[in-house]
C-alpha cells in the first residue's frame, strides 16, 4: 500500500489538516481523480466582461492622448525582481491619470482578482488535488502573463475557460482551446498579425501604412507549447506558421474599418478573412493547402500529436512531478503513453503514476512559492485570504498569479525557488500564516498528518520545543520536509 | 536587540557553532568590483545604439528610427538612445565602451536557450551546469564575496562557489526567536543550512535600504552592498521586460530609463569605489533588423553590450560595423554579429583583474575558447 500523506503532497496539494490520512491507499487516491473533470468553478469573470473592461480602458487611453497627456506605454522598468513601486512613486503616477482611466484601470485588476480568488478557494477546498495541481502545471506551460494593459483582465480566463475543462481530454484539445483563447492570442501579439498580402496588408500598403506579421506566437507555440526548442524546425518553419496563423484575431476590441470583419461576441475568437495570408504554407516538410481558419487549425493538430511534443510534455511533466533531472525511464514511459494514446491525457498521466521512481521519498523536489503557500494553507486549514493579499503575497515570494517575466512560464527546478533571500521570505510568511491561525492549532499533532513518515525527529523535537504554538506551526511550514514535497 | 543587531551577532554567532560561517564579509585580496546587469528578453541594440549613418537604418525601421530623434551623437555611425542620459555622461567622461554588433555563440532564437548560453558561457544550451560568474569566482585569489540582487541566484552564478542574494521585501519580518530556531533546524540540512547562512549576511548588509524600490533604488542598494573594503566584489542584477515585439517605441523607452536611472545611482552610491569598477551589460541576442507590422521587433541575433565604469577605457564605440544592407545581414534578417561577447568579456574581466586574458577565456569560456581581443577595455 502506498502511503496516503506522500501522495497528497507529490501529486496533490499536500493534506488538509483536518483530513483523515490513514488507511486509504495513495496510488488509488491519485487514480481515482483521473476519470473525473473539474467542476465549473462560482464567481469567475468571462471574457464578455473582460472585452468590456479592455475597451472601455482603450477608450480612456485614447482620450487622455488626444487630450495631450502623453501616457507611457508601460511602467518604467524595475529590476526583475524588485517589489512594485513605492507608494509615493504610485501616487505621483496616479496625479497624473484621469479618474475614467484609473477607473478602468481597476475594473480590469478587480477582474484578475476574481479570476485569482477562484484560484485559490478551488485550491484550497477542492476534492480532486491531482486535477488541480494539472490545471496549476498546463496554466504555466501555456503561460501568458498578466503583465499588459491588454492581458490583465484576460490572463486568468486562461485557465479558467480554456484549461480546467480540458484537462482529462486529449491534448489536442486542450492545445486548441488554449491557442484560440483571447488571452493567448493578446499576449502573443497574434491579434495584431496581418498578413503582408492578405486584403488588410495590400491596402494599408497602398496607402503606405506598415502593418504586417508578428511571428510571436507561432514562435511560442513550436517552442514552448508542443515541439520543443532545438528539435529540428527552422526560422523559416515560424515564419510559415506565422503566415498561417493570420487571421487568428479576437472580436470587438478594436475600432476602424477591420471591426465589421470580425465577426462574433466581443473578447471572444474570430478568423478574419481579410488578414489572413494567401496561399499553400510549408511548415516541417508538408504542405498547408487549405483555405483561412483551417489552414492554422492543420498545423496545430499536427504539432500537437508530433513525437518531439510527446517527448517535451513528457519531459517537463517528469520534472513536474518526479525530479529536477527528469530520469529517462520514466520520460520514456510517458512519451510512449502520449503516442500510443495519441496523446490522451489520462493515459499520460497514468504512466507517470505508475512509475515507481514518482514514488520514491528520497528525490523531493522543491516546492514552488505558490505550491508552498496553497501546501501550508491547507495544512492550517484556513479560508483562502482575500485576493488582494494573494497576489501580494506570492509577489514577495518571486511568484505572482499568472505573471511570469516570460512565455516560458516560471522554472519547475529547485535552484530557481530555494535561494538565500527566499528562504528568509518563506519564514516570514510562514510567521504570518502561523499567526493568522490562532492559538488552537497544535503543530505536534499536526506534523505527522502532513508530513507522514516523510517526518524527522528534528523537526518533530524543534516543534515541541518551540516557545509558542505559532512558533511552532511557523517551524511545521518551513521545515525542510514540507519546504519539500 | 533590533533586528540588524540580532543579525549581525545573534544569528550568525549561534550558526557558526554548526557550520562556520564568515563572521562578515572578509577583506578581499583586490578593490576592483564587477557587475553584471543582465537583460532578458532580447535588447534591440539597433534602437539602444542606433547606426543612424548607415543608410540602411531608416530604410529598414520607417516608424521606429525615429526613436532615438535627439539622442547623443557619439560619432558619425552611432546615436545613443535619448533615454540613457546618465550612459551618454558616462561616455563623455570616457567612463562608457559601448560595443555593437556583438553576441554570444548562440545562433538560434529562442530566450531560454539564449540567456542559458550567455550564463552558462557554454557553446550551447545547457552543455554547462554551472554559471562563468561562478567560475571567476574561481580564478580569484581571496573569496571576493559575490551577490545576486534577487531571491534566488540567477544561473550566471549558480555553481559551487557559494553566492549570496538579498533583494527588498515588503513582508513583516519574522521574530529573532523563530529566525535562531529556523537556523538551528537547517544547520544538518546540506542545500538549506548554507542559503540560510547567505542570507542573513546579505541582510544584515542590507541595513536601511532594504526599503527602497524601483529601478534607481536598485542600483543604490547594489552600490551599498559592493562599496566600501567589506563590500562585494562581484554582483549581479536582473532586468527584464526587453522582449519588443509590439509597440517598442514607449516599452523601450521606459525599459531604458529604468536602466539608466540604475546605473547612474550605482555610480554615484559607489563613491569612490567608482574608479574601480567594471560593470557589464548584455543581453541574450538582439532583434530583427527590419521593423514587424505591429511597431515592433522580432528574435534576431546580433545586439550591443555596454562596459562602464571608472576602470574602463571608454568614450567610444567599439564596432566592426557589418552594415544592414539586405546581403549583409545574418538570415537575410538581424544585425550580423562581427565581435565575440565571449572574448570581449573574458579580454575585460582578465585586464580588469590583472590575470592573463587567454586563461581567463579558458576559465569562463571552456567550449569556445574565444581569442582574446587586442584593444585595451579596463585599465589595469
Amino acid at each position: 500500500m502506498t502511503d496516503l500523506a506522500f501522495a497528497m503532497n507529490r501529486f496533490g496539494l499536500g493534506p488538509r489538516g483536518d483530513q483523515p490520512v490513514a488507511g486509504r491507499d495513495g496510488r488509488e487516491w491519485v487514480e481515482a481523480q483521473l476519470t473525473q473533470k473539474l467542476a465549473a468553478l462560482p464567481n469567475v469573470p468571462s471574457r464578455a466582461e473582460a472585452a468590456e473592461a479592455l475597451t472601455a480602458y482603450r477608450t480612456e487611453r485614447r482620450d487622455v492622448k488626444a487630450g495631450g497627456m502623453m501616457m507611457p506605454a508601460s511602467m518604467p522598468m524595475a529590476p526583475a525582481t524588485s517589489p512594485p513601486p513605492a507608494a509615493d512613486d504610485k501616487a505621483m503616477r496616479r496625479a497624473a491619470r484621469p479618474p475614467e482611466l484609473v477607473e478602468a484601470l481597476k475594473d480590469q485588476r478587480a477582474l484578475y482578482l476574481r479570476a485569482v480568488d477562484a484560484r485559490m478557494s478551488a485550491a484550497l477546498s477542492t476534492p480532486t488535488p491531482f486535477l488541480e495541481r494539472m490545471a496549476h502545471f498546463w496554466a504555466n506551460h501555456f503561460a501568458v502573463g498578466a503583465t499588459k494593459a491588454t492581458t490583465v483582465g484576460y490572463a486568468g480566463l486562461l485557465e479558467l475557460d480554456a484549461i480546467r475543462p480540458n484537462l482529462t481530454g486529449r491534448f489536442t484539445d486542450l492545445l486548441l482551446a488554449v491557442e484560440r483563447h483571447p488571452a493567448m492570442l493578446l499576449y502573443l501579439d497574434q491579434a495584431q498579425s496581418v498578413g503582408p498580402n492578405s486584403m488588410a496588408g495590400q491596402r494599408a500598403g497602398a496607402r503606405g501604412r506598415n502593418i504586417g506579421l508578428n511571428e510571436n506566437l507561432a514562435r511560442e507555440i513550436m517552442e514552448l507549447h508542443t515541439l520543443g526548442v532545438r528539435t529540428g524546425y527552422s526560422q523559416a518553419d515560424v515564419t510559415e506558421f506565422a503566415r498561417a496563423l493570420t487571421g487568428w484575431t479576437v472580436a470587438g476590441l478594436g475600432r476602424g474599418p477591420m471591426q465589421r470583419f470580425l465577426t462574433g461576441p466581443p473578447g471572444d475568437f474570430a478568423f478574419a478573412e481579410v488578414l489572413h495570408e494567401p496561399g499553400t504554407r510549408t511548415i516541417l516538410g508538408k504542405r498547408y493547402g487549405m483555405d483561412g481558419e483551417a489552414q492554422a487549425r492543420a498545423v496545430l493538430m499536427d504539432l500537437s500529436v508530433h513525437p518531439a511534443t510527446a517527448r517535451h510534455i513528457a519531459t517537463k511533466l517528469t520534472r513536474h512531478f518526479v525530479a529536477d533531472d527528469p530520469p529517462p525511464a520514466v520520460v520514456a514511459k510517458v512519451e510512449h503513453a502520449f503516442i500510443g494514446s495519441g496523446g490522451d491525457l489520462p493515459t499520460v498521466y497514468r504512466a507517470l503514476i505508475a512509475s515507481p521512481e514518482a514514488w520514491q521519498p528520497d528525490s523531493p523536489k522543491f516546492r514552488n512559492p505558490w505550491d508552498w503557500t496553497v501546501a501550508s494553507l491547507r495544512a492550517l486549514d484556513v479560508p483562502a485570504p482575500p485576493a488582494q493579499r494573494t497576489v501580494g503575497l506570492l509577489q514577495e515570494l518571486g511568484m505572482p498569479v499568472w505573471r511570469p517575466t516570460s512565455p516560458a512560464g516560471f522554472d519547475d527546478i529547485a535552484a530557481s525557488w530555494a535561494g538565500p533571500d527566499a528562504l528568509v521570505r518563506r519564514v516570514e510568511a510562514a510567521q504570518r500564516f502561523a499567526t493568522a491561525a490562532g492559538q488552537g492549532k497544535d503543530a505536534r499533532a499536526l506534523a505527522p498528518r502532513v508530513l507522514g513518515a516523510r517526518l524527522t525527529d528534528a523537526t518533530a523535537t524543534a516543534i515541541s520545543r518551540a516557545e509558542s504554538p505559532a512558533t511552532g506551526l511557523a517551524l511545521l511550514l518551513v521545515s525542510p520536509e514540507f519546504l519539500r514535497r | 536587540m533590533d533586528r540588524r543587531t540580532f543579525l549581525s551577532t545573534g544569528a550568525v554567532g549561534i550558526a557558526a557553532t554548526t557550520f562556520a560561517p564568515r563572521l562578515a564579509f572578509a577583506k578581499a585580496a583586490t578593490d576592483r568590483r564587477f557587475l553584471f546587469v543582465i537583460q532578458r528578453g532580447a535588447a534591440d541594440g539597433l534602437a539602444i545604439l542606433a547606426p543612424t549613418g548607415d543608410p540602411n537604418y531608416a530604410r529598414l525601421r520607417p516608424q521606429l528610427s525615429a526613436d532615438v530623434a535627439g539622442g547623443t551623437k557619439l560619432d558619425p555611425m552611432f546615436t545613443l538612445h535619448p533615454a540613457l542620459k546618465q550612459v551618454a555622461a558616462m561616455t563623455a567622461a570616457r567612463q562608457a565602451l559601448l560595443v555593437h554588433a556583438v553576441a554570444s555563440p548562440y545562433r538560434d532564437r529562442s530566450h531560454f536557450d539564449g540567456q542559458n548560453v550567455l550564463e552558462t558561457g557554454g557553446a550551447l544550451p545547457y552543455r554547462l551546469q554551472d554559471g562563468w560568474m561562478n567560475r571567476l569566482l574561481r580564478t580569484m585569489p581571496d573569496d571576493p564575496q559575490a551577490i545576486a540582487f534577487a531571491p534566488t541566484v540567477p544561473p550566471a552564478l549558480r555553481g559551487p562557489a557559494q553566492v549570496a542574494s538579498y533583494a527588498p521585501s515588503n513582508l513583516p519580518q519574522a521574530g529573532d526567536d523563530l529566525m535562531i530556531r529556523v537556523g538551528d533546524l537547517y544547520a544538518r540540512d546540506a542545500q538549506l543550512g548554507q542559503l540560510w547562512n547567505e542570507a542573513l549576511q546579505a541582510r544584515s548588509t542590507a541595513g536601511d535600504l532594504a526599503g527602497g524600490k524601483g529601478a534607481a533604488a536598485a542600483g543604490a542598494l547594489a552600490a551599498r552592498m559592493m562599496k566600501g573594503p567589506a563590500g562585494a566584489r562581484i554582483g549581479m542584477i536582473e532586468t527584464d521586460g526587453w522582449d519588443t515585439h509590439t509597440a517598442q517605441k514607449g516599452r523601450l523607452n521606459a525599459q531604458l530609463n529604468g536602466l539608466d536611472a540604475m546605473l547612474g545611482a550605482y555610480r554615484d552610491g559607489l563613491g569612490e569605489d567608482w574608479k574601480n569598477t567594471l560593470v557589464l551589460v548584455a543581453t541574450e541576442f538582439g532583434r530583427t533588423a527590419k521593423e514587424n507590422g505591429t511597431g515592433g521587433t522580432d528574435h534576431g541575433t546580433g545586439s550591443t553590450a555596454f562596459l562602464l565604469g571608472g576602470a574602463v577605457n571608454g568614450g567610444r564605440v567599439l564596432s566592426d560595423w557589418p552594415g544592414l544592407a539586405d546581403a549583409a545581414l545574418y538570415d537575410g534578417r538581424d544585425l550580423k554579429p562581427t565581435i565575440s561577447l565571449d572574448a570581449l568579456v573574458a579580454t575585460a574581466l582578465a585586464q580588469h583583474f590583472g590575470q592573463d586574458p587567454a586563461r581567463m577565456a579558458g576559465i569562463l569560456f571552456p567550449d569556445t575558447g574565444s581569442a582574446p581581443l587586442r584593444q585595451t577595455l579596463a585599465i589595469a
